[in-house]
């Protein structure tokens, strides 16, 4: 049970505030409502940079990382599809230093022009870092326009290709902060030792004075239903064949998410599910195979990812996974089997108590999608999930149609 | 009117609260230190056993022993093995370093009744099948295959060799090294290593006097040491490298790994202390020297770092990077730049208060839970050392001087003299 006070400042901002007197810490975590969905298709990749130039100073700040690391604190932010995150833990006693340089961000960036020759250098090298310059790196690059057509989600976070980022403009970024780093497009959550009336000062002090811009009213493309099962075949000089089946999945609000999910833990949670137990250990297809989704807020993306062993085909892997995808269809799953993956779901929440930036992270982002106390009844919304509602969602998600498969064919795998 | 130009008054961190443990020895001899914190039901329990070292060469041996205890023992198939844990909601998690190995287990309070006995059925029963070791070879042999065309993973294991080269720190497996292994070998260090005379205990999270009888009745009286006394300790011959450029070239790359280092001195040794803020000046925050000139000024990289690692036996620092091809000889040129700035110039005043109070700010929060006090004495404890290390330590932050920093720099941090290993290009 995470508890928490709510208000909202004249100019939009909601605040929360959760007391945890076990630490020394405080963490002010300050999520933005933007996240590569709302890029334009030629020029994606720009919410991520942009996460980088709000290091680069803002306007009564000429350094951000100075000052923070001048009263102890640890600072760092991620972007994704949905949300932009901006979090920093510190002594409990300099949380001020906090509202200070997160308030002076959103009431105005400094814009430099080195800032941003330098941090669209630092990207591209993040670019080939993780998703060029590494076996089988590019696979959300391809994954995701194989299987949305119209949605943004048919682009990764770090951007379509390394060009949308050389050519980011300053006019870019200064319209790009206008529109979404308002006050009203923003969840503050201050979390630790701390007492609610002292934030609800600091944030009168610190936050309020910034005026209101206009909320960002978001009119993404729908993806229309799937109707043909899509595929894609690399030949790269990988080490190993490899192989990912996308399966379009419901959105976070919906009641159907919280079965997906938990089909997600039954075929990959632990070594006791399905598809490493049958099809790593007893059949021998596969050195590793994992079933996870992208955890979005708008439709999901279920996949399914393994690579088979080098003396197994591709086809004979393909068809394995499918077996065991179409047992969740055929055969309701068992009380027990059920129960051991809504058990694990339990304790997950429980150790995410441990830690004051994961409480205030998740507090963040259910008041993001509707209501901060959410966090807490999640528990009984996976709990209420039955046997029937598993076989139907797996329905649902497990057919051909609805399917995109993308293979990599390695140059030297032995057959 | 608010003024936003100037900084709120700052705090400075007085000092820290360390949770020291309470400390039983079990009448086999196994010694437990125990941490008793925290709201919620759940515990961690960690297993510890010391590498005893026969062979040089056998780091591939230990890290298969603690993989595969989870795959089966007398008793227990690898699959009843798995359903016990998930069902529980638990995570049983191997874990292999340098001098050590750990089972760790995490559970809520209310399921331990039902795993402390499976944990103890793998410590004294497990059976490494030939079955389960064919497996265990197939997969990772698969995986380091991949791991090998990864430029950063390949420039950590050439640093390693050269640093290091016999000596057990130096040894990294190669594909073929699986084949190696067999069920005799890992049953024989099996017996040695997991024994209650060559294990620690580390227990953290709300202790209740149940949790300890549990684990007294399992781990104290039930488990009897055998195989006698243990072996002497091998102490590995580690000496001192030439400095040199190991290039591994990859003519495909876009990047460069970069790693390099020296062998350095451990937690115990006096200047220990003073090493970590001279690290921390050079690369050990996002506010260090490398980091404000290679990725904050020339945005050559996405991120560059520098570390201390103190072993059992050696010790020694490490910078590392993943850089541009076409920027890889200008970054080396750069790390040379900076090192020898901390050589040649005192660090200001200003520089060095943004470093204590960054370490200070750090410390304190990297002991926001109860696990975190136990990883603490665990840092301290492997290295011979007491919690009153812990005070040393912040004196040393809160009181070097700008000199003695440059004297440490002097004595510890020679470019030329370290070990330099680029894959990709240059």
């Amino acid at each position: 049970m995470v508890k928490f006070s709510r208000f909202t400042l004249d100019n939009g901002l909601r605040i929360l505030v959760h007391e945890d007197h076990a630490t020394p810490m405080a963490v002010v975590n300050l999520l933005y409502d933007v996240g590569s969905r709302d890029e334009h298709p030629d020029k994606t990749g720009f919410a991520h940079l942009f996460e980088h130039l709000m290091f680069g100073g803002s306007v009564n700040i000429p350094s951000y990382d100075g000052p923070s690391q001048a009263v102890g604190a640890q600072n760092n932010a991620f972007t994704s599809n949905d949300i932009t995150n901006y979090y920093i833990t510190l002594p409990a006693a300099n949380l001020e230093t906090a509202f200070w340089l997160e308030s002076d961000r959103m009431l105005g960036l400094a814009f430099s022009e080195k800032s941003l020759d330098v941090q669209r250098n630092v990207v591209c090298e993040e670019f080939k870092q993780r998703y060029l310059n590494q076996p089988y790196g590019d696979v959300w690059l391809r994954l995701r326009p194989l299987a949305y057509q119209v949605h943004p989600y048919r682009w990764a976070t770090i951007g379509k290709e390394l060009s949308h980022i050389e050519q980011a403009k300053m006019d870019d970024v200064r319209a790009f902060f206008t529109k979404h780093y308002a006050p009203e497009n923003a969840i503050l959550v201050v979390a630790g030792d701390v007492e609610v009336d002292a934030v609800k000062e600091l944030a009168e002090k610190w936050f309020a004075p910034i005026a209101s811009r206009g909320k960002y009213v978001r009119k993404l493309p729908a993806e229309p239903e799937q109707r043909e099962a899509h595929r894609e075949v690399i030949y790269a000089d990988v080490p190993l064949n490899s192989l990912y089946i996308a399966f379009h999945g419901p959105a976070r609000l919906e009641n159907a998410y919280y079965a997906m999910d938990l089909i997600s833990d039954l075929l990959s949670r632990g070594t006791s599910s399905r598809l490493y137990r049958t099809l790593v250990k007893e059949k021998e297809l596969f050195s590793e195979i994992n079933a996870y989704h992208t955890g979005s807020i708008d439709g999901n993306l279920f996949v399914v990812a393994g690579k088979p062993l080098s003396n197994i085909t591709l086809e004979a892997a393909e068809e394995a996974i499918w077996d065991e995808l179409r047992q969740l269809k055929y055969e309701q799953v068992t009380d027990y089997e059920l129960n051991k993956v809504k058990n694990r779901i339990e304790s997950t929440m429980v150790f995410a108590e441990m830690a004051i930036l994961e409480k205030a992270m998740n507090l963040a982002y259910f008041e993001l999608l509707g209501d901060a106390d959410g966090l807490n009844r999640e528990v009984d919304r996976y709990f209420a999930v039955s046997a029937e509602d598993i076989q139907r969602q797996a329905n649902q998600l497990f057919r051909k149609e609805n399917s995109s498969t993308l293979i990599y064919i390695a140059d030297k795998h032995a057959y | 009117m608010l003024t936003r130009t100037q900084p709120p008054p700052y705090h400075p961190i007085s000092g820290l609260d360390l949770i020291k443990p309470q400390e039983i020895t079990f009448s086999n001899g196994l010694k437990v230190f125990i941490f008793d914190s925290g709201e919620q039901d759940l515990v961690r329990i960690e297993w510890i056993v010391d590498h005893l070292f026969g062979r040089e060469d056998q780091a591939l041996l230990n890290s298969s022993i603690c993989e595969l205890l989870p795959e089966g023992t007398l008793t227990l198939s690898s699959a009843q093995i798995a359903e016990l844990v998930d069902f529980h909601g638990a995570f049983l998690i191997p874990g292999v370093g340098y001098d050590q190995s750990s089972l760790t287990l995490f559970s809520l309070n209310k399921h331990l009744e039902e795993l402390l006995p499976v944990v103890k059925d793998m410590l004294t029963n497990a059976v490494f099948s030939e079955k389960e070791l064919a497996t265990y070879i197939r997969n990772n042999k698969q995986k380091l295959q991949v791991s090998l065309q990864k430029n950063s993973f390949v420039a950590r294991r050439l640093f390693n060799k050269s640093v290091f080269g016999t000596a057990r720190y130096g040894y990294v497996p190669e594909v073929s090294d699986y084949d190696e292994l067999t069920r005799n070998n890992l049953l024989v260090l099996f017996s040695q290593q997991y024994r209650p005379s060559n294990c620690t205990l580390v227990v953290s999270g709300k202790i209740t006097g149940n949790v300890i009888n549990s684990l007294d009745r399992l781990f104290g009286n039930d488990w009897v040491d055998q195989n006698g006394a243990l072996p002497i300790e091998q102490i590995p011959n580690v000496l001192p490298t030439a400095g040199k450029l190991a290039v591994d070239v990859r003519k495909d790359a876009m990047q460069s790994a970069i790693r390099m280092g020296c062998l350095s001195v451990q937690r115990p040794h006096p200047d220990f202390p003073g090493l970590q803020v001279l690290n921390t000046v050079l690369g050990g925050y996002f506010g260090s020297r490398l980091m404000t000139n290679i990725r904050e000024d020339k945005g050559y990289t996405y991120s560059i770092s520098s570390g201390m690692a103190s072993l059992k036996h050696s010790a020694f620092f490490t910078l590392g990077s993943e850089v541009g091809v076409d920027v890889t000889a200008a970054t080396l040129g750069e790390i040379e730049r900076e090192i020898n700035r901390l050589r040649d110039e005192p660090v200001s005043n200003e520089e060095l208060a943004v470093v204590r109070s960054y370490i200070m700010g750090s410390l304190l929060g990297s002991l926001e839970n109860v696990f975190s006090h136990a990883d603490k004495f665990k840092n301290v404890y492997f290295s011979g050392l007491g919690l009153e290390y812990y005070d040393r330590y912040t004196s040393v932050i809160n009181t070097i001087t700008p000199d003695e920093i440059c004297h440490l720099a002097n004595t510890y941090l020679d470019f030329d003299k370290m070990v330099k290993v680029v894959v990709g290009k240059i």
